[in-house]
């Protein structure tokens, strides 16, 4: 059975707060040098929630703009905003801070976050006012504490602090008094992780119309890790997030593979589909508070706005075909293997040249390809895209695909420019499967190659790169009513060879 | 550079002596492979890993340039590297090097 692309949804949480007190590079910095004059002069380069939505690659983010509107625009982009851009957007949102700590205490079961009574009184009618957030969401936000309460758990229990504005306002709870895999800082991070992913998971259910109920299978593929000091990374984020949406017939497990995950879900989840285990697979993930602000040193050397203050997450749903929305095709999976080695174009052939050359394509038989899609108007990281286009063009001439000559117009052609937030595993191809499924639907291509990339040797336990690729093509309407034939069919077969049968016979 | 990479570059330095050690980088712009080969010369310039005020003054070369190309088998180079070859401002990042090598490099 054909699987196919039935939705998906993008979310940003904007985190300046959570920018200072939980990004790693603050964090390092501040144990490393506490007096530094980076921690100085980071709050003036923060921006204001309103810029946040302006700003037109978070726009790109959230559906309301495209990647073409992207190429029309020269860099750098934190300069150009989009005049009176909407907060919510056809694929998703961008969600200021103080919503999001109400939904980070909606999604405690555990009753590990508190707020303080003014804060909550203040945001709640925002909160209360959500489009997505039902009477049952609402009723999870809890009346406030005292601020005194906060200070206490802050300074005398290793509370994780929460700030708005740079003013304490509620706390993060440790679950445990000796566990370090369930200490304040570890539940924030996984909350934050938690809320995110519903939060796409919410507007995934909105963009793709899909009935909650009908909703078999999670996979989470963000990149942090739930359990406690027997099983670190136990999990389960997705059944977790799948009951926070209301998911009630779903179940659902997590994928990791730092910022390949989400390619390797969805390569997953479609596997699952077509091999007729389950009818609708959603693949979500949460953002990570740890990279916020991570190339903060590059923004304030070069004066310019920290544009790594937002949380990404997204959610993508796997479903039996359905006769229009474009199909995976699995005949065509890239694949990073053990014995491919680490130089990178052992790398880009495995993942790009090698599936498409044993299917008897050529790289320019794929109309647009989506790695890593970070955007380079962040300072410090160069221009990652390019980079990818440029490897897949210089592959393609080695190969004979494309003469020398159209080295350059490669990227341009087949190649988009980045729009993703530094979140790991959010750049990592999935960005463009929006934009990938409406372009195939509408005509504007035939197919796209999503392609994810994660530098395991991170986590120490192996030095060797990872990445796996599918790809997104048209739905020919073959598949739609399933791989069986009618009975109404098989009437029909049989009349007309019984009549062809009668005809030869007449003819003699 | 990588605070990890970092300590084990000043662990070898230590260990073999700092004019035995070549550093090879494989960095993918010259602005990049300038700061990684500043790190194992004249010090971590982001002053936040071991490296911060040392000054090891290592060999330091990429991989691009033509003092290593030479010293590598040209089948394997051109089966590893070449495409990189292609992608990269292989000029730009021999000046690079080039500049910090002479102003740094001890050995």
């Amino acid at each position: 059975m054909n699987c196919v692309v039935k939705g998906s949804a993008y979310t940003l949480v904007n985190a300046p707060d959570m920018l200072l007190h939980n990004g790693t590079t603050q964090t390092t910095e501040m144990i490393v040098n506490p007096e530094s004059d980076y921690l100085k002069q980071l709050p003036k380069h923060l921006r204001k929630f309103e810029d946040v939505v302006n700003y037109l690659p978070n726009q790109v983010y959230i559906g309301n703009k495209t990647p073409e509107d992207l190429a029309g625009v020269e860099l750098p982009w934190y300069n150009k905003p989009v005049a009176g851009a909407d907060r919510f957007g056809k694929l998703g949102e961008i969600m200021p801070q103080d919503e999001f700590y109400l939904l980070m205490q909606a999604m405690d079961v555990f009753d590990l976050v508190k707020l303080e009574k003014n804060f909550v009184n203040k945001v709640k009618p925002a909160f209360e006012k959500h489009p997505l957030m039902d009477a049952e969401m609402v009723a999870r936000v809890k009346e406030g504490v005292d601020k005194s309460e906060i200070e206490k758990f802050v300074n005398e229990e290793h509370a994780e602090a929460l700030y708005q504005d740079n003013e304490l306002i509620g706390y993060v709870k440790k679950a445990h008094d000796i566990d370090v895999n369930l200490s304040a800082h570890v539940i924030h991070e996984n909350l934050v992780s938690k809320a995110t992913c519903v939060l796409s998971m919410l507007h995934l259910v909105k963009t793709s119309g899909i009935n909650k109920n009908e909703v078999d299978y999670v996979i989470d593929c963000s990149e942090e890790a739930c359990g406690d000091m027997n099983q670190r990374g136990g999990g389960n984020f997705a059944k977790a997030a799948a009951e926070m949406t209301g998911f009630m017939k779903a179940t659902g497990s997590d994928v990791r593979g730092f910022c390949a995950a989400p390619v390797h879900a969805i390569t997953i989840a479609a596997s699952l589909v077509a091999a007729g285990t389950f009818k609708n697979v959603v693949v979500a993930a949460g953002g990570s508070t740890a990279k916020l602000g991570m190339n903060g040193k590059d923004a304030v050397k070069r004066d310019t706005p920290l544009i790594e203050d937002v949380l990404g997450g997204f959610a993508v749903l796997i479903s039996e075909d359905d006769g229009k929305s474009p199909i995976i095709n699995l005949e065509i999976v890239g694949r990073h293997m053990v014995g491919t080695g680490s130089a990178p174009q052992a790398v880009i052939s495995s993942l790009v040249a090698d599936p498409l050359s044993n299917a008897g394509l050529k790289l320019t038989d794929i109309d647009k390809y989506s790695a890593e899609m970070h955007n380079p108007d962040i300072p410090g990281i160069g221009d990652v895209p390019l980079q990818n286009y440029k490897m897949i063009a210089a592959l393609a001439v080695k190969q004979g695909d494309i003469e020398k000559s159209d080295l350059a117009a490669f990227p341009v052609k087949h190649g988009m420019n980045g729009w993703a937030p530094t979140q790991g595993h959010i750049p990592s191809g999935v960005p463009f499967v929006g934009f990938a499924r409406e372009d195939i639907m509408s005509g504007k291509i035939k197919n796209a190659m999503i392609v994810g990339k994660g530098s395991l040797f991170l986590g120490r336990m192996t030095n060797l790169f990872d990445g796996v690729s599918f790809i997104m093509e048209t739905n020919k309407g073959e598949g739609a009513k399933g791989s069986g034939v009618s009975e109404e069919e098989v009437k029909q077969l049989i009349a007309k060879a019984m009549k062809e049968f009668a005809s030869s016979l007449m003819s003699e | 550079m990588d605070l990890e990479n970092q300590k084990r570059v000043k662990e070898f330095a230590e260990q073999l002596g700092a004019e035995n050690i070549v550093v090879v980088l494989g960095a993918a712009e010259g602005e990049a492979a300038g700061l990684a080969a500043e790190t194992v010369t004249a010090g971590d310039p982001t002053f936040a890993g071991p490296l911060t005020g040392v000054q090891l003054g290592l060999k330091v070369y990429h991989i691009c340039e033509e003092e290593m190309k030479s010293e590598v088998d040209a089948a394997v180079y051109e089966e590893q590297i070449s495409m990189m070859e292609m992608v990269l401002d292989v000029d730009d990042i021999a000046n690079e090097m080039q500049a910090i090598r002479n102003e740094h490099t001890k050995f």
